[in-house]
């Protein structure tokens, strides 16, 4: 028996980008717009994006997808804003994974959506590993969890394209410093938007959909010029 | 804690790699490791000598190689390692250095294989 010693250079993750991969390249063939929210369990997920629902159904296609390890519980809220919406129940997985979306979207036409939103499992490590196919991953972060928050969870926002405040209502309750909040995240990741909003008054929550809007309208404009092959 | 799943899928590229090269067991398999990838070590090691069991990897020796962190600095011109993750910026000229040049990989690097 002889023993040897090879060189290799894999991507352990190699599956799920390449799934990621080609999730996006159907998205964009579709021109529908992804965006997916992660954040730790209770940061405020489901609200937000219950108002987010509410505020862009009348004006565009929307449907959501939403991971827990268990519970039917979150699809029913979100349900209520009366778009389509399809819970991905995990079982022990604490984050969700290109190939859970991949199975989850299986039926819907992806054509007749302009927007699709995936709200991942609550946790603010594992999710910043797997690659969903989304356009656009936002990290929410909740004035009640503390200003120090993205520096002790820096995979996560590394990961992300743009961060929310929630809560902000209860800013002055939980005796917030927003201006030590924005400093750890623009130290952590220098130049990365941060959009702050109230799902429950409604407070910057007209910028944070426009955002979606325009983000959508630039993508899929982008998307239309390429050519996928 | 989702290292299982991680542990899972790095045999499963090991396995294609033994396959690929011919060979007939792993004993040893070389992995970078950044500290941005999001991986715990501890629970990669305990989930990876969990999971080998039954696989060609049986009994295989999990080698952990840490990958720095390092940004580019457009001031100095040159990739520079960072010291503190939560601190985006230069060591050296301390200018803010928003683009990551590594320290998120996860990569499997090398296999030691025995023949049959």
């Amino acid at each position: 028996m002889t023993s040897r010693i090879v060189e290799v250079r894999r991507d352990v993750l190699k599956k799920n980008d390449l799934l990621a991969r080609e999730l996006r390249r159907r998205f964009d063939a579709a021109g529908v717009f992804v965006v997916s929210l992660v954040s730790s369990p209770g940061s405020g997920k489901t609200t937000l994006l219950e108002h987010t629902l509410r505020a862009l159904a009348p004006r565009a296609r929307v449907a959501a997808l939403v991971g827990d390890l268990a519970t039917e519980r979150d699809a029913d809220r979100l349900r209520r804003a009366g778009v389509p919406v399809r819970q991905i129940t995990t079982g022990t997985v604490c984050h969700l994974d290109a190939e859970m979306v991949g199975t989850a979207l299986a039926g819907w036409d992806l054509a007749s959506l302009d927007f699709v939103f995936i709200e991942n499992v609550g946790n603010l490590v594992c999710p910043s590993s797997y690659d969903l196919g989304e356009h656009l991953r936002v990290v929410l972060l909740s004035v009640t969890e503390g200003e120090d928050k993205p520096l002790k969870y820096p995979t996560i926002f590394n990961t992300a394209d743009i961060a929310v405040i929630t809560k902000n209502d209860l800013a002055t309750a939980a005796d917030f410093n927003r201006a030590e909040a924005l400093r750890n995240i623009d130290e952590l990741r220098p130049g990365l938007e941060v959009l702050e909003v109230s799902a429950r008054t409604g407070a910057g929550m007209s910028s944070w959909v426009q955002r979606l809007e325009l983000t959508r309208a630039t993508q899929v404009t982008s998307a239309a010029t390429v050519d996928h092959g | 804690m989702h290292e299982l799943s991680i542990a899972m899928e790095l045999i499963d590229v090991a396995s294609e790699e033994l396959i690929r090269l011919g060979g007939a067991h792993v004993t040893a398999v070389r992995l970078r490791v950044g500290p941005l990838s999001g991986v715990v070590k501890e629970a990669l090691r305990f989930s990876f000598d969990a999971a080998v069991t039954g696989t060609p990897l049986e009994g295989a020796r999990l080698h952990i190689e840490d990958v720095p962190v390092s940004v580019w600095c457009a001031t100095c011109d040159s990739e520079r390692e960072l010291v503190d993750v939560t601190r985006r910026r230069c060591p050296a000229c301390h200018s803010v250095t928003p683009r990551l040049m590594h320290g998120d990989e996860l990569e499997l690097a090398g296999l030691e294989i025995q023949d049959a």
